[in-house]
C-alpha cells in the first residue's frame, strides 16, 4: 500500500462529546501506521479550518444547531465515502434527549434559572446576536439530513472497531459487522 | 476605520469556539471575544431522569475527561443516599481519576500543544497537529502516545474500558481491582514515569531558550480556586474549596465544597454559550478567578508524593508567586502528571485495593446532592435536586472549562494586542491567539453541556461591524 498515494481525510465533531475522535487517538501507536497511508486535512486536532476534497469525510455528533448543519452539508459536498462515527452521529444519542423538551425550556433552564446564575440572558436569539450558531428545534442524526455511506456506531465505538472500519476501507471493503467487534467492554 | 478578525474554528482544542478581534482606527487591538458556539441542555433533559442514570448520561457531557464528570455525579448520588462509601470504592475511585489526569494531560501537552511548541508557532498549519509530529519527531510523539496510553489503560483496567466507563456508581464502584490487573499496572508504571520526566525536561529546555515569551505570554492577574486537603496539599478527588487573590492572598479557605453557591455565581453574554462565573462578593467581572492546574498549583501549600512535591519547589523558586503566565499551565500539568503516576503507585500499594468491598445499597434519603472533584481541567460541581423517589427534578452543573471563561476572554486579549498587527497579518500570530487558549486546554463540550461547541475563526470587522476580512486556515 505505501507505493499508492495516501487517501485524504477530514474529520469534524458536531453536537456531542469528543468522545469518538479520543476512541480514534486510543489508535495510539497504530495512529504512526495510520499516518502512512492516510493524509490528515481538516479536523479539530489538525489547524486545517476548511474542509478541502477529501476521500473519506468522518462525523462525529448530531446536528443541533445551523452550524452544525451547515458542516455536516460541506463534508457531503466534498468528500467521496461519508462514515457516521459513533452514537450521536448514528441515532443523535445523548444530545437528542433535549427533544423531549421545547427548545425555550432548554434555554431558559440553561441560561437564566439554573441556581447558580445571577446575571441571565440568554445567547443568540436575538437579532444581531450571531456570533453563535442558532440551535435547531430537534436535535437530528446525520443521516436525516445527508446520505450516509458507513456507521460505525458505539458511545464510543473502541479502537479496535475504528481500526477495522478504516483497514476495510482502505482495502477498498465496506465494513461487515460480527458481533465481536461491536462490544465494547 | 476599526477591523474585526475572526478566528475560526479555533482548532487542537476540545470542543468548538471561535475568536474575535476588534482593530481601532490605528489597527491596534480595541476589544477581543472569545465565544463557545455549542450548547446541549444537559441542566434540562436530565429532568425526570432515575438519580442512579445520572452518571452515565453526564459522562457524555466530554469524552476527554468523561471520569470526572462519573466521578462528580457519583459523589452528587452518595450525597442523595446520604451514606459514605467503602474505602476501597474510594481508592478505585481515585485511581481511576489518576488515570485520567495521566491521559488528558498527556493529549493536551504532546497531541495539542507540543506540535506549537517543537515544531513552531510559525510552521507551516499543514502540518502542525500529531501528526506532523509523528512525521518530525516520531520519538517524541511515540512517548506522548504511550503516556496517554497508559492513563488509559488505568481506566480500562480499573473500570472495564477507555471511554464512557460504566464504573463509578451511586454507593461505590461496581467492579474489584483483580491482582492480575493490579500488577499489570504496576508494570506500566516505570515507564509512564520516564515519559513525564522527559516531557518535563523537554519544557525545562523551551522555557529556558524562550524566558521571556514563557513569562510574558497571556500573563494577567486574576484571583485563582481549587479544592485543597485539610493540610493545605494539593488534592483532586476530595478536599475543600480554597480561594485566593492576584498576589497570593488567601480570599477563603476550607469552604465545604456543597456550599459553592454562597460563594460563586455565573453571569452570561449573548455572545457565547458558555456562562461566566465569578466570585459573589468581588462582582462580575471583577470576580474573575482561573482554575485548573495553574490554580492548584498556585494554591496548594504542597504535594504530598515526593517526586512531584520536588519538581513544584523547584518550579517555585524559579518565579515570584504567584504565577501569572498561561504559559504555566503547561508546566503544573506535567507536574500533576508526576504526582498522578506517584499517587497510582500509592494507591496500587494499598492492601485493600484489591478488596471486594466496594459498594453499599441503600435508598434516597436526600432531597439534593452535590458532588465536587478536581477534573484536570479545574472544580467541577454536579448539584442534582430529587424527589422522594429519586426522580430527578433540577440539575445545576458548573463545569472547569466554565471558571475560566473570563480568563481565556483576557488571554486572547492579551496576546492579541502584544503579537496581533493588522497591518501585516499572518497567520503565525492568529496561531498564538488559538495557543493562549490552548494553555487552559478547554473542554468546551464540557462547559457547554448547557448548549455547546467550540470552533473559531478570525474576522477584521470595521466600526460600523462590516466584516472586512476573515481568515479561516486551509
Amino acid at each position: 500500500m505505501s507505493d499508492k498515494p495516501r487517501i485524504k481525510v477530514a474529520t469534524a465533531w458536531l453536537g456531542g462529546c469528543s468522545g469518538c475522535h479520543m476512541s480514534f487517538l486510543d489508535l495510539d501507536e497504530r495512529l504512526i501506521e495510520l499516518a502512512k497511508l492516510v493524509e490528515f486535512t481538516a479536523s479539530p486536532i489538525t489547524d486545517v479550518k476548511e474542509i478541502p476534497e477529501v476521500d473519506v469525510g468522518i462525523i462525529e455528533g448530531a446536528v443541533c444547531n445551523d452550524e452544525n448543519e451547515h458542516v455536516l452539508r460541506t463534508m457531503r459536498a466534498r468528500c467521496k465515502v461519508l462514515i457516521a462515527l459513533g452514537d450521536c452521529a448514528v441515532t443523535g444519542n445523548i444530545p437528542a434527549l433535549r427533544n423531549q423538551f421545547v427548545l425555550d425550556e432548554v434555554l431558559a433552564r440553561g441560561f437564566l434559572e439554573t441556581e447558580s446564575t445571577q446575571i441571565g440572558e440568554i445567547p443568540g436569539i436575538n437579532d444581531g446576536d450571531d456570533d453563535v450558531p442558532r440551535l435547531l428545534n430537534r436535535v437530528r442524526p446525520i443521516h436525516e439530513i445527508v446520505k450516509v455511506d458507513a456507521f460505525i456506531p458505539g458511545c464510543p465505538p473502541d479502537a479496535d472497531t475504528i481500526w477495522f472500519a478504516l483497514t476495510e476501507l482502505l482495502a477498498g471493503r465496506a465494513p461487515k459487522w460480527n458481533e465481536g467487534n461491536l462490544r465494547y467492554d | 476605520m476599526t477591523e474585526t478578525i475572526t478566528i475560526s474554528p479555533v482548532t487542537r482544542i476540545e470542543g468548538h469556539a471561535k475568536i474575535t478581534i476588534r482593530l481601532d482606527d490605528a489597527g491596534n487591538v480595541a476589544d477581543t471575544r472569545f465565544h463557545v458556539v455549542e450548547f446541549r441542555g444537559f441542566e434540562k433533559f436530565c429532568e425526570g431522569r432515575y438519580f442512579a442514570e445520572m452518571p452515565q448520561i453526564t459522562a457524555r457531557i466530554c469524552g476527554i475527561c468523561p471520569v470526572s464528570h462519573l466521578l462528580a455525579s457519583a459523589k452528587a448520588c452518595d450525597a442523595i443516599l446520604g451514606i459514605e462509601i467503602p474505602r476501597p470504592a474510594k481508592l478505585l475511585r481515585e485511581l481511576m481519576h489518576m488515570g485520567q489526569l495521566t491521559q488528558s494531560h498527556a493529549l493536551s501537552f504532546f497531541h495539542l500543544s507540543a506540535p506549537d511548541l517543537l515544531l513552531g508557532y510559525d510552521s507551516d498549519p499543514a502540518l502542525r497537529n500529531v501528526i506532523g509530529l509523528i512525521q518530525q519527531h516520531p520519538d517524541i510523539a511515540k512517548r506522548g502516545i504511550r503516556l496517554r496510553k497508559y492513563g488509559q489503560e488505568v481506566i480500562k483496567l480499573v473500570g472495564g474500558r477507555k471511554i464512557h466507563a460504566d464504573f463509578p456508581v451511586p454507593g461505590g464502584v461496581n467492579k474489584v481491582l483483580a491482582a492480575a490487573e493490579r500488577d499489570e499496572l504496576r508494570t506500566g508504571l516505570p515507564e509512564a514515569m520516564e515519559q513525564a520526566r522527559f516531557a518535563l525536561e523537554l519544557l525545562k529546555k523551551y522555557q529556558w531558550d524562550h524566558l521571556q515569551e514563557v513569562e510574558e505570554f497571556a500573563s494577567f492577574d486574576s484571583n485563582f480556586m481549587s479544592l485543597v486537603q485539610p493540610d493545605g496539599s494539593l488534592e483532586h478527588y476530595d478536599g475543600k474549596l480554597r480561594f485566593c487573590d492576584a498576589k497570593g492572598n488567601l480570599l477563603e479557605d476550607q469552604v465545604n465544597p456543597a456550599d459553592y453557591l454562597d460563594v460563586i455565581a455565573e453571569a452570561t453574554e449573548s455572545w457565547s454559550y458558555l456562562k461566566f462565573p465569578f466570585i459573589k462578593r468581588l462582582g462580575y467581572p471583577q470576580g474573575m478567578y482561573r482554575v485548573g492546574p495553574l490554580a492548584r498549583l498556585n494554591i496548594c501549600d504542597q504535594i504530598s508524593t515526593p517526586v512531584a512535591d520536588n519538581k513544584l519547589q523547584e518550579w517555585r523558586s524559579q518565579s515570584i508567586p504567584p504565577r501569572r503566565s498561561s504559559f504555566y499551565y503547561h508546566w503544573a500539568r506535567l507536574i500533576e502528571i508526576v504526582y498522578a503516576l506517584e499517587r497510582i503507585q500509592q494507591l496500587l500499594d494499598d492492601p485493600e485495593i484489591s478488596s471486594t468491598d466496594i459498594m453499599v445499597s441503600g435508598n434516597p434519603t436526600n432531597r439534593e446532592g452535590v458532588g465536587v472533584i478536581e477534573a484536570p481541567r479545574g472544580t467541577l460541581f454536579h448539584h442534582y435536586w430529587v424527589d422522594e423517589h429519586g426522580r430527578v427534578e433540577q440539575v445545576n452543573l458548573i463545569v472547569a472549562t466554565g471558571h475560566n471563561n473570563l480568563a481565556m476572554n483576557r488571554a486572547v486579549q492579551a496576546v492579541a494586542e502584544k503579537y496581533v498587527k493588522a497591518s501585516q497579518l499572518q497567520e503565525g500570530m492568529l496561531n498564538r491567539v488559538e495557543a493562549a487558549i490552548r494553555c487552559y486546554d478547554p473542554c468546551l463540550s464540557c462547559s457547554t453541556h448547557a448548549v455547546g461547541q467550540m470552533p473559531m475563526v478570525v474576522e477584521l470587522h470595521d466600526a460600523t461591524g462590516n466584516v472586512l476580512h476573515t481568515l479561516k486556515r486551509d
